[in-house]
């Protein structure tokens, strides 16, 4: 879209077509330039040794400094350029760069993991592409080799471990984690919503959404934590066990009561994300309307009654939205069980899984099948979540 | 029966008394963290933590050197009244209020009288602190006054490495996902409805799909190991929220202000800088509040793209590598976690604000 005075402008720039080659010419230099600078220091920045504190200066100038000064050197290019030309152009300016991270960091690397999947433990062999033209035949025949059509696909669902693995992140993480989470983040911002200090309270709960996962971990560890018997307990949970007359032990570790020795991770986790749904669903209660449930109360309704035939259905949207956010958490919860447990004692998670055949056990196949596994589990959402968007018309 | 006001009465009690109860459940693991990260090392391990508060626990009164009183440790002794063997003793003898108790060895030990009294263990100091977050030896000076020197941990480095990551990691994804959404919200151009439908698929693609290609990729750019490299991950990962939570708030920018900048001759670059990111602040706020914190407690992308180097190791990488060598050391453990956890909860509280209307914007992080 030009405006008048950019028309005007190249008006009279088109008078002077010197005058305007010039320009273009000394932009596309400055831009030269640029990409040279940036690219020096994006040398510097991988091989440099300076002290850190400056190297992270140094990076926040180079990364800003260089993304800010590209946008502007080739919008001002773009702008030079035939009205025509440069409208046409101007919004690529401004969306290719996250187009391409986008593109190069998820879309590309998506379509590639579900080559990887399709072959052996060393991935398809590496092969100069030009080999493609001049021997198509041996190179088809040495790709083939490699491949191992869906036998991955097939060891996802049969092997021990990985049964195990998809056991644990429907039936304790999907299966216990997520409603555990969502019912007391709904329980809480209901009391909150009547309390005298919700401020205070609705803070606390939602506090440990700024821990990492690796902080949480050491926190429960250090709750779980477990002396020789008769020796006083310094974890929390083993003092009460203790006092109550019971045998303290390590629970995560606890391999007798396998399976529900993942209970104990799953606390840890519904500590760290009930905040998450509270926060939701307490603001869409503040949004249910005080007159209906005045009118309920009035027609003698109890407090019960109301919270289930008027609170539920009405934050119904909210309750389906969080569900379904922490569902696609809990799928790939990685950080709490590799630091806990290392996915030892039956322990094991989708994402552990991942991160040991694609990184320990170097098996680029196995472990791209499963990241491919992960990713149809969320394809639903995906689908609902571009339906909602191209229902808002989104584009007018 | 009751009438209306004490039923509400009670109800209210209840309610404030379940959320404090609810309250106190959802701290005392971090408060549990934060007191033993001030006590000492022999503290953590033979008392619990919630000792620091008044209970009631064995207190010396006196001490009994057996050689004085000419009492030999291989038979029998009478001390105070009571009549055990060493190894009685040693399990200690309780008589009432009053308990008597061997400490030390057979040869040289002394017999404790303790009484059962109101006591505190709180002998709280930052040494863990000093030993955890420096890079040279420490020396530490304990109860008893006799002093010992310990490697320190070097976190204050880990720190800096986290900063490193997460500054760059922070601002260089909204910048560019300012541009796109700008685009998004304002221009046409082709492809725009296929482009924006693919942000919003990736809003929730798992990492994982995304993690070996680019560690590929990265092997043949030399980038592994890197800051480079983390920071180009958490940007490509950051941008698919970046760009549709601020595309969503650009959009609903009033259209009149945009024209009337339009009809003034200004372009789009101008109306972009000068008029819309000013504008956005607040999204914008929000954005890098998420993106931060995200980075900061971010630990599969650091192990995978930072990998074992101890010069770039992240706090986060820097607490899990002590939870797997040293996971008994909990004066570094405790001490260490809430050093991690520090940054995150001052932005945390002080820009909560903002938080919170991230969330409520409708966030699904992939």
């Amino acid at each position: 879209m030009a405006t008048p005075q950019q028309t005007l402008a190249r008006r009279q720039l088109a008078g002077k077509p010197m005058a305007r080659v010039l320009r273009f010419g000394l932009t596309a230099l400055m831009l030269l330039i640029a990409l040279y600078l940036l690219y020096q220091g994006f040398l510097f920045l991988r091989d440099g040794e300076e002290p850190k504190w400056i190297m992270a200066l140094l990076a926040i100038l180079w990364g800003v400094g260089g993304v800010a000064l590209l946008y502007y050197l080739v919008n001002s290019l773009v702008e030079l350029l035939a009205p025509a030309w440069s409208s046409r152009l101007q919004p690529f300016v401004f969306v290719g760069p996250a187009i391409a991270m986008l593109v190069w960091f998820l879309a590309l690397p998506a379509l590639r993991t579900l080559y990887l999947s399709l072959f052996g433990r060393d991935g398809p062999p590496a092969l100069p592409l030009t080999m493609l033209f001049r021997a198509p035949g041996e190179y088809i025949a040495a790709l083939t080799a490699e491949f191992a059509g869906l036998d991955n696909f097939l060891a996802v669902f049969t092997d021990r471990l990985m049964l195990e693995a998809l056991r644990n992140n429907l039936l304790f993480w999907i299966g216990v984690a997520t409603p555990l989470t969502v019912i007391a983040g709904l329980l809480i911002a209901v009391l909150a919503d009547r309390s005298r200090f919700e401020r205070v309270a609705k803070s606390v709960i939602f506090m440990p959404m700024a821990i990492s996962f690796v902080g949480a971990s050491v926190i429960w560890n250090f709750m779980y934590e477990v002396n020789a018997p008769g020796t006083p307990q310094i974890g929390l949970l083993n003092a009460i066990v203790a006092a109550l007359g019971g045998q303290p032990h390590g629970w995560t570790n606890y391999t007798a009561i396998s399976p529900w020795n993942n209970l104990f991770l799953v606390v840890i986790v519904v500590w760290l994300q009930t905040g998450f749904a509270m926060v939701l669903l307490s603001a869409a209660i503040k949004g249910i309307p005080e007159e209906i449930l005045e009118a309920a109360r009035v027609d003698g309704a109890t407090e019960i009654q109301l919270f289930f035939s008027i609170v539920i259905p009405y934050l119904m949207g909210t309750i389906i939205a969080v569900t379904t956010t922490i569902i696609i958490f809990t799928l790939k919860v990685f950080d709490v069980v590799w630091v806990m447990t290392g996915g030892q004692f039956g322990t094991d998670v989708i994402a552990t899984q991942f991160y040991r055949q694609s990184f320990i056990n170097r098996n680029s196949g196995f472990g791209s099948a499963i990241a491919i596994v992960l990713l149809i589990a969320v394809t639903p959402v995906m689908v609902y979540n571009l339906r909602r968007i191209r229902d808002q018309e989104a584009f007018r | 029966m009751k009438s209306a006001r004490t039923a509400r009465l009670t109800g209210s009690y209840l309610v404030n008394g379940t959320l404090t109860l609810v309250v106190i459940l959802w701290l005392i693991p971090v408060v549990g963290l934060l007191v033993s990260s001030f006590r000492e090392r022999f503290d953590i391990q033979t008392s619990p933590w919630w000792y620091v508060l008044p209970h009631r626990d064995w207190v010396a009164t006196k001490s009994i050197d057996p050689r004085e009183l000419g009492l030999d440790a291989n038979g029998p002794m009478t001390v105070e009244g009571v009549t055990a063997t060493f190894e009685v003793l040693r399990e200690g003898v309780e008589q009432g209020n009053k308990r008597l108790i061997w400490i030390g060895n057979r040869r040289i030990g002394s017999i404790q009288v303790q009484e059962k009294q109101w006591t505190t263990a709180a002998n709280l100091n930052l040494d863990n602190y000093r030993q955890v977050l420096q890079g040279k030896d420490v020396v530490i000076t304990h109860t008893d006054g006799t002093l010992e020197t310990v490697r320190g941990d070097d976190f204050s480095s880990a720190l800096l490495n986290s900063l490193t990551v997460a500054v760059p990691s922070t601002v260089i994804p909204i910048l560019i996902a300012a541009f796109a959404a700008y685009a998004f919200a304002w221009m046409d151009f082709p492809g725009k409805r296929f482009w924006f439908a693919l942000v919003v698929a990736l809003l929730v693609v798992p990492l994982q799909i995304a993690l070996v290609p680019v560690l590929r990729d990265f092997a043949g750019l030399n980038l592994n190991g890197t800051f480079l490299g983390i920071w180009l991950a958490h940007t490509g990962f950051g941008l698919p929220l970046a760009t549709f939570l601020l595309c969503s708030y650009i959009r609903a920018l009033p259209r009149e202000t945009l024209e009337s900048a339009f009809i003034d001759g200004a372009s789009h670059f101008t109306i972009f800088t000068r008029l819309i990111l000013p504008l956005s602040v607040p999204a914008l706020a929000s954005i890098a509040i998420f993106q931060f914190l995200w980075v900061w407690n971010d630990y599969l992308v650091a192990l995978i793209i930072l990998g074992p180097d101890p010069n770039t190791r992240v706090v986060t990488m820097k607490l899990a590598a002590i939870v797997g060598d040293r996971g008994q050391d909990w004066h570094l453990l405790t001490s260490g976690a809430f050093m991690s956890m520090i940054i995150p909860l001052v932005v945390f509280f002080l820009l909560q604000r903002y938080f919170v209307r991230g969330l409520l914007a409708g966030s699904v992080k992939g």
